[in-house]
């Protein structure tokens, strides 16, 4: 029993202190309630159901699971398996409305359009850039030059069998190697080159031949670039008065193409993406504003 | 430097370093604060259980409930007032109406809302009168209290506790019907066809009350609420509090020792030391100890000790409203003066007014079309083959109105020839877009603006989005930016 008469008690307010002592500052004890220190006790029983009940304690190599075995992953997928349950109804009016009508049903087209960015970003950005501007090489699909053409039906096409794809409906347009396979000479291919360049406001090198460039244009590049040089959507001849050059737009890049072509391969995406992303691939690709 | 206690001088440990809460048996008491009470008692629980009832028509394609707080539909309504989730600094607004008020109250007449509003304090005054209806008045109580168990006793504890889990009950309930049409979540609630999140917030809510407003009580107001501690920081000379007016009371003693000693001519106060200012407290305080955190204000000791002065033929008001000033006017023999226009006031007064205006200003203004307007990231813009360029946004259309609208989305600011054009969007007028937004919704378009080919443009241009209602005129700008090379 402690003696009362021991107490240190503040004059001042009357209450009794804990005896502890700061360079004269000394603690006023007012006992807590009873209940806070209950409340206290209740949370660790709280907490000890808890790491019976979920995942808590990590072990070397795995974790306690709880007995409820509640997992946030399984969560998430289940989540996932919900949204595309969700989705399996527009999926279907997707796949059975025509391209035109997806574009004027609100419902569908704000579907189309979120479905197409995912797949977009997953299937398509790596070679024509997150955003459909394209890299040296891969075409930019905000653009307004489409070389097999940019209506919904045939971003469609071009989708669903590729071009140079080796599948059997791809789009295929072959462009000989004038000067690898010897089919110009040297000067020719510099005559065609400055000819073609002249019309599309470039600069030409004195002392060519332009007159004869024409003559080598029309016997051998007419027949798919055009005789106005706008290019043949029926052969997948590129336009060449446009600004936009795939592989540039400079003399020297014009030469090189004639010379040893480059020409790039889009994958047939039929069969690899279910058609309603196909479709909504058309729908997304179609809005960047390029398309026709 | 920590010095360690010397048991000579006392400093030994404290038997106890928790205390159990004392049990607290406030007496009944009647008189003007009371009545003051009663009133405000009816008033705001009467305001709480029936307003989710009352209907407001709002027209089709609306909830016709006055008060409802729609979080599925992400709309909130306030009688006239409806806002959208982007809106809620409205409620910001309140807030700060609400925290200003609370201060101007304070800088008046101390902890007004503690005493006469607080819910707390409401429902535990509601619950003590249950229990004073079943159990009896303050000395009955603490004789039940110590009675052994008996049928009869057994029986008011059942009567009271089930009043209380009622009142607990239909708290809850109320509180769920401001969330969901009322009428038709309570015959839900009846047949038990409600969702499980009402019947899990009614139970949580029953829990709360009875547990706060049974038990808790007072040590919520001192152990668990913060507004006490700002209070006491916030509170100054001037302002009106409960006051022990020791000037006149003290030295207290009993009616008849004090009696004697003033006609000795010696220092007798008007205090009786009758004990009732303190058993009529709610929160078990002693007013003539002075302001102090646990004291809520209330007023119900003002009313006791009025009816005690009463009863001995003394003039009323040794506890009532005044402030620390005028007991030190009154002891320097000065009449006591009431401020309550100052400065502190004045500038709450006018900063309440001046928040209250802006939200009417707002509120009047507000618009009932909306328009936002996002550039694309990637790419900035798209250089045409005709030598054009092209800027593509993501625009959002907002219809506040519980009707379907249509509207021009047009673009300022672009050299002649521009174009707009909207991605889904069929019609156009005048080469803009015609665009209908449903009842109560937004509609977000792709909306790609072009330059004519060969215009001359700097890399930035301002352009607006001017949004025009074709039938009520109404319209709403945004502005953006029109990139080029």
């Amino acid at each position: 029993m402690t003696d009362i008469h021991k107490r240190d008690v503040d004059a001042l307010s009357g209450v009794e202190t804990t005896g502890h002592e700061w360079d004269g500052l000394k603690e006023l004890n007012n006992p807590l309630p009873k209940w806070w220190l209950y409340v206290f006790y209740a949370c660790i029983v709280w907490a000890i159901g808890y790491w019976v009940v979920y995942p808590s304690w990590p072990l070397l190599s795995s974790y306690t699971t709880g007995v409820m075995g509640n997992s946030q992953r399984a969560d998430a997928l289940a989540a996932l398996e919900a949204g595309k349950a969700a989705r399996a109804e527009l999926g279907t009016k997707l796949i059975d409305a025509s391209l035109a009508d997806i574009s004027s049903t609100p419902a569908l087209l704000d579907f189309a359009m979120a479905n197409g960015r995912a797949a977009f970003g997953d299937n398509c950005a790596a070679c024509h850039g997150s955003g459909g501007t394209g890299a040296a090489g891969y075409p930019n699909l905000q653009d307004d030059g489409w070389i097999w053409g940019g209506t919904l039906d045939d971003i469609h096409t071009t989708l669903k069998y590729g071009i140079r794809s080796g599948h059997s409906d791809a789009r295929i347009a072959d462009m000989p190697a004038y000067g690898r396979d010897g089919l110009l000479e040297k000067d020719q291919i510099t005559q065609v080159a400055n000819f073609v360049a002249s019309k599309t406001g470039l600069e030409t090198e004195a002392g060519v031949d332009l007159a004869a460039g024409e003559t080598i244009y029309q016997e051998n590049c007419a027949a798919c670039h055009g005789e106005d040089l706008k290019g043949l959507r029926e052969m997948g001849g590129p336009n060449l008065m446009g600004a936009n050059y795939l592989y540039g737009k400079s003399l020297a890049a014009i030469k090189a193409q004639i010379n040893n072509p480059r020409m790039g391969v889009m994958p047939a995406w039929e069969g690899r993406l279910d058609p309603a992303t196909i479709k909504s691939l058309a729908v997304y690709v179609h809005s960047f504003g390029g398309g026709e | 430097m920590r010095v360690e206690p010397d048991a000579a001088l006392g400093g030994n440990e404290p038997e106890e370093w928790f205390a159990s809460a004392k049990k607290i048996y406030p007496m009944a008491t009647h008189g003007t604060f009371r009545r003051i009470k009663w009133a405000l008692l009816f008033i705001t629980l009467g305001i709480y259980y029936f307003l989710p009832f009352i209907r407001w028509d709002r027209g089709p394609n609306a909830p016709d409930q006055a008060v409802l707080v729609d979080l599925e539909g992400r709309r909130a309504y306030f009688f006239f007032i409806e806002i959208w989730p982007q809106e809620v600094y409205y409620l910001t607004g309140l807030l700060i109406v609400a925290a200003l008020a609370l201060f101007l109250m304070n800088a008046i007449a101390g902890r007004i809302w503690c005493g006469y509003l607080c819910p707390q304090t409401v429902w535990t005054d509601l619950f003590m009168w249950v229990e004073r209806q079943i159990e009896g008045d303050r000395r009955d109580r603490i004789a039940l209290d110590k009675a052994p168990m008996t049928f009869s006793k057994f029986a008011k504890r059942v009567a009271k506790h089930t009043s209380w889990l009622m009142i607990a009950w239909w708290t809850g309930g109320a509180w769920v019907l401001y969330f969901s049409d009322a009428p038709t979540l309570v015959y839900e609630l009846a047949t038990f066809q409600a969702p499980w999140s009402a019947y899990l917030w009614i139970a949580i809510l029953t829990a709360t009350t009875y547990l706060l407003a049974g038990f808790m009580r007072e040590q919520v107001c001192i152990y668990m609420c913060p507004w006490p501690r700002i209070q006491a920081a916030l509170t100054d000379e001037k302002a009106l509090n409960v006051t022990y007016r020791w000037d006149r009371g003290e030295p207290r003693g009993p009616l008849k020792r004090n009696k004697e000693l003033a006609e000795q001519g010696l220092p007798a106060g008007d205090c009786i030391d009758c004990g009732q200012c303190f058993h009529v407290c709610p929160t078990g305080v002693d007013i003539r100890g002075g302001l102090q955190l646990d004291c809520i204000q209330c007023g119900l000791c003002i009313d006791a000790c009025d009816n005690v002065m009463t009863k001995v033929g003394k003039p009323t008001g040794l506890i009532g409203y005044d402030t620390d000033e005028n007991i030190q006017r009154r002891l320097d023999g000065k009449d006591p003066i009431y401020e309550i226009v100052r400065p502190r006031t004045v500038i709450y007064a006018v900063v309440i007014a001046l928040t209250g205006a802006i939200m009417l200003y707002a509120l009047l203004t507000r618009d009932f079309a909306g328009i936002s307007a996002l550039h694309d990231r990637n790419p900035i813009f798209v250089a045409q083959n005709d030598g054009s360029i092209r800027n593509g946004f993501t625009v959002r259309l907002m219809n506040k109105r519980t009707h379907e609208r249509s509207f021009l989305l047009n673009v300022e600011g672009m050299p002649a020839g521009s174009r707009i054009e909207a991605v889904g969007i069929e019609h156009y007028f005048e080469g803009r877009p015609y665009v209908v937004v449903g009842p109560d919704q937004t509609r977000e378009i792709r909306v790609l603006v072009s330059s004519p080919a060969g215009a001359k443009l700097d890399p930035s241009t301002p352009i607006t989005f001017r949004l025009t209602d074709t039938v009520m005129g109404e319209v709403v700008t945004t502005k953006d930016f029109f990139k080029a090379p």
